[in-house]
């Protein structure tokens, strides 16, 4: 059924003492989306950044593949050439909407940027897709010359969103992407994210501690302790049937609503 | 002509690490085979494992040891031992499931939780979602509903939204658990008729119907599932 579109291999990455990655291998494959989940300090975060190339592993390897087909070992690439898929095949989408935008120009112009970035010069092409992206991630397009520090948490976090998949990309990565908001609004930014993946076709990494998040949007699931991976599958058979006592205690965690 | 489903020698148990380490098997040595148009009727005492098959038959629940072969895409696939893609593809295409409850998403509507299916296998949104107001009316929900999400519908209105959307595709396995439990006795009606709809074109079916009136008029056969005897 085709070639996964990242895989990683044996990561290894300590901080001192601990063991952040122990010998993890995940792959994806495309349109697939995955949830990371696990309680804090069990590497997921840490997984996240390492198989986008923004951290680097003390052993072990990332193959990304790109649209033709060709693959790229991500640890190898230069700085430019990680910065090149970032703006051409990937994004990625911060906990805190603040890392993911730039707080001193325009909402327009943030989504804008990416666009530019990626080689567009149409002033008015990329003005009109903005408005257009606004409007997707529901938000008000007549807001567009507004500094994001006009909009609350939430709908920063859907400028962030709008900002990442305006170049389409094929892979986007996801920290935590409702942590930190009110509950009311994250269940409408899970509910938007959810539609805008099934529409686009994105394939995605997410990270999650809300088992709720991880049922809702994932395909599949992978259950993080200490740096290991201790469960993987789909995701409603590791919630509904889980094998391994760490994930069976997170699951008995949750409180049923 | 070749079985639609085939369990062979399904083991599967559980493992509480939370209540230390107690396991207990609830299936052992299961066998069923199902051919296409059939109904097969999971009979048995409560507790015996009728609703943990049907979750392995549905890929829910992981198989410990034993096959379930599935008709699928013109070949044989191993539901038992298929990866998280490959169960997915095998649910889009081939096998359908009407669970007991529907798990409602936050704003998506009845109308397009029953399209949703359909558009997952490349059918046109605005044909599915005829289709699926036509399903949904047949199964007399009102229309001033259809456009709303089923998170405050009864639970009979919940039942009908998910037997619309186990019903709209034409899946070649169906399996149902308790399809008509909060169902009044007009809508029952509707059921039993779609039931043989999808035997007539060929469907496999399994179910679990505790209305027994229901399950004799639509059940070719019964299958039993006794407790497994505590092997300790």
């Amino acid at each position: 059924m085709g070639a996964p579109l990242l895989e990683a291999a044996n990561l290894q990455l300590r901080f001192g003492a601990v063991r952040a990655l122990d010998g993890v291998d995940v792959e994806i494959f495309p349109g697939e989306v995955v949830a990371i989940v696990g309680e804090s300090g069990s590497g997921k975060s840490t997984l996240l950044r390492v198989l986008a190339g923004a951290m680097e592993p003390d052993a072990g390897r990332v193959l990304y593949r790109d649209a033709a087909g060709e693959a790229h070992d991500v640890q190898a690439l230069s700085e430019a050439g990680r910065r090149r898929l970032m703006r051409s095949d990937w994004g990625f989408v911060h906990q805190n909407a603040r890392d993911g935008l730039r707080m001193g120009i325009s909402a327009g112009g943030n989504i804008g940027e990416r666009l530019m970035a990626a080689g567009d010069r149409n002033y008015a092409h990329i003005r009109a897709e903005a408005a257009d992206w606004m409007g997707r991630v529901e938000m008000n397009p007549e807001r567009i010359d507004e500094p994001p520090k006009n909009f609350s948490g939430g709908m920063q976090q859907r400028l962030q969103i709008a900002r990442c998949l305006v170049t389409n990309p094929r892979l986007v990565f996801m920290d935590e992407p409702t942590g930190g908001l009110d509950v009311s609004v994250q269940a409408r930014l899970l509910d938007l994210i959810r539609g805008l993946v099934a529409q686009l076709g994105l394939a995605v990494f997410f990270v999650t501690h809300d088992i709720g998040a991880a049922r809702l949007l994932a395909h599949r699931i992978v259950v993080m302790r200490h740096g290991r991976i201790v469960e993987e599958g789909l995701a409603d058979r590791v919630l509904d049937d889980p094998r391994h006592a760490y994930t069976q205690l997170l699951v008995s965690s949750v409180l049923a609503a | 002509m070749n079985a639609a489903l085939e369990v062979q020698a399904l083991n599967k148990g559980f493992t509480l690490h939370l209540q230390g380490g107690i396991g207990f098997q609830v299936l052992r040595g299961e066998a069923l085979t199902v051919m296409p148009g059939e109904c097969v009727a999971l009979t048995g005492p409560s507790g015996a494992g009728k609703s943990t098959l049907m979750r392995c038959l549905q890929g829910n629940y992981g198989a410990d040891a034993g096959r379930i072969m599935v008709a699928h895409r013109g070949g044989l696939a191993d539901l038992a031992a298929a990866d998280a893609r490959l169960v997915r593809e095998i649910r889009r295409e081939t096998l359908g499931y009407v669970s007991q409850f529907l798990r409602v998403i936050p704003r998506v509507s009845a109308r397009d939780v029953v399209a949703e299916p359909l558009i997952d296998r490349g059918m046109d949104p605005e044909a599915a979602r005829e289709h699926a107001t036509t399903l949904l009316t047949r199964l007399n929900l009102p229309p001033r509903l259809h456009g709303l999400p089923p998170a405050t519908f009864s639970g009979g209105e919940q039942q009908r939204v998910n037997l619309a959307r186990g019903f709209a595709p034409d899946y070649p396995i169906l399996l149902l658990d308790e399809p008509t439990a909060s169902l009044d006795a007009g809508n029952r009606e509707v059921v039993i008729g779609l039931i043989h709809e999808a035997k007539a074109r060929g469907a496999a079916l399994v179910g679990i119907f505790h209305d027994i009136e229901v399950r004799d008029r639509v059940a070719d056969r019964l299958h039993e599932i006794l407790p497994v005897e505590d092997a300790a």
